[in-house]
């Protein structure tokens, strides 16, 4: 499996960012990233008080920043776009090192790299410090219906099984010699793709009968518990630090 | 060597209106989705849509060769549509985007709204609508349906990237040339489409050769058992 989203990002822990209920980290999460798109792109010092505040909260959680940055690749076919525009944009052009680039085209590129970045990383800070079960505890809080969080918590738990079984596909796809280079040769693979959702479905199938017959009521049992409102303003520290920074940018 | 790539929106592509905007449109979408998948599935809405999202979520970690050194993987959303049906289709790729966003860092958490909108909403309904509208050729036999499946995810890779044309016209970078922007997304969705589509129409065409009564765009189009003979009377 080359692909993305096989190993969980959270790193188990006990500190008080790990501690604090996960309503309040998403909340604050969302708020941080929403303060960081709605800043200009021409204020680079609150770019790095924004970094700034993800350090202090990265050393409270420690997670150290070299982890941080080896997830936060994921963004790369983002910063080729950021890359590509400053040749591609018009406008007046600056010289930098021999080249003639445009000055818009600098500004709106560095625009997608920081807050893609700074997006990027604060998504990487949640998934670090949460657990999968907790994040979802906490959309329930939030009161995201109920069916949405049951059915993503079934998903969250037989991910590993369909993974799984995915994989020992694979593994006997290669045993017998299947080695696909081009896309008219990906025929055993739809093949395989074909069986796991049969295999998948009637999974379903097996599980709903086990649950009815385990007095399955439709509803998961609400395994969270309120955060208290002191709880609520700890957490949104990082959240209201960073909406200072927005609100002196924007009117200082 | 292949090489995975995000395929979701980062945050900082749109601004934050937009964001909101779409944040709003993708959960008035996913609320209608959810309510007309319980009619679809009933009390078993719940392990059901949950054990097809983890399809779609492990089909999205199987790679396929796209050339020599490039692969790509499936989105799945007309292949979710055709197999599960539209609205169960779209809450299992929505569950699946935010899970993505939340559990994997994938896609930026401002962007969850536009990237809902675009592959479970935009993507997932007009790949539905045109294996709909060719139901006929697809009820004819396994060519018909494979050929329709192959069309659906066609287009539902192509107008999904159309939704980010859109939003980005709406709340995007002034700097860009819109038609450029549109050009590149669109020459590479087209190629990236015909990967998607080959997939889902060999994908479907393995489920129905099966189980066709899972495949949800054949429902209705069976004959029922016919009993002829004497023994019947």
């Amino acid at each position: 499996m080359g692909a993305g989203h096989a190993h969980l990002l959270h790193r188990p822990g006990d500190t008080a960012v790990h501690r604090l209920p996960a309503q309040v980290k998403v909340v604050a999460a969302l708020a941080v990233v929403l303060c960081v798109v709605s800043t200009p792109r021409g204020e680079f010092a609150a770019f790095g008080l924004y970094l700034l505040l993800l350090a202090c909260v990265w050393a409270l959680a420690r997670v150290p920043p070299g982890w941080l940055a080896k997830r936060a690749l994921i963004e790369a076919p983002f910063v080729v776009l950021a890359v590509v525009l400053p040749f591609t944009a018009g406008g007046p052009t600056v010289g930098l090192l021999g080249l003639r680039l445009s000055e818009t085209g600098l500004l709106a590129g560095w625009n997608i790299l920081a807050k893609g970045t700074l997006g990027v990383l604060v998504s990487l800070t949640l998934s670090a410090t949460t657990s999968p079960r907790d994040l979802l505890v906490g959309l329930q809080r939030l009161r995201v219906p109920a069916l949405v969080i049951t059915i993503a918590t079934l998903m969250l738990r037989y991910l590993e099984v369909i993974s799984a079984e995915a994989a020992r596909m694979r593994v006997a796809r290669i045993c017998r010699g299947h080695d696909p280079r081009f896309l008219w040769q990906a025929g055993a693979t739809a093949r395989a793709v074909g069986t796991l959702f049969i295999r998948s479905y009637e999974r379903g199938e097996r599980v709903h009968l086990a649950m009815v017959s385990r007095g399955w009521t439709g509803t998961m049992p609400d395994a969270g518990r309120a955060a208290a409102p002191r709880t609520w303003l700890a957490g949104l520290v990082p959240a209201v630090g960073a909406a200072l920074v927005l609100g002196t940018t924007l009117w200082g | 060597m292949t090489t995975s790539v995000a395929m979701h929106m980062s945050d900082g592509l749109l601004n934050s209106p937009t964001t909101l905007l779409f944040i709003g449109v993708a959960v008035v979408g996913v609320g209608f989705a959810a309510v007309r998948a319980r009619a679809d599935l009933d009390d078993r809405t719940a392990p059901m849509a949950g054990l097809v999202a983890a399809f779609v979520f492990a089909t999205q970690m199987l790679n396929f060769p796209v050339l020599a050194g490039v692969s790509g993987h499936l989105l799945g959303g007309a292949l979710a549509a055709i197999l599960v049906g539209p609205w169960v289709g779209a809450l299992c790729v929505s569950i699946v985007l935010v899970v993505q966003a939340l559990v994997f860092s994938d896609g930026g958490l401002s962007a969850i709204g536009a990237n809902i909108t675009n592959m479970a909403l935009i993507g997932t309904a007009a790949g539905f609508l045109v294996a709909l509208g060719l139901k006929r050729f697809a009820a004819r036999g396994r060519a018909g349906l494979v050929a329709v499946a192959f069309v659906a995810a066609l287009v539902n890779t192509v107008v999904a990237s159309l939704g980010f044309v859109l939003e980005f016209a709406i709340g995007g970078d002034a700097a860009f040339d819109l038609g450029t922007v549109a050009a590149t997304i669109l020459g590479v969705h087209v190629l990236i489409g015909i990967g998607e589509g080959v997939i889902t129409a060999l994908t479907v065409g393995a489920v129905a050769a099966v189980r066709p009564d899972l495949v949800y765009l054949l429902r209705g189009t069976q004959k029922p058992l016919e009993l002829r003979g004497k023994a019947a009377a």
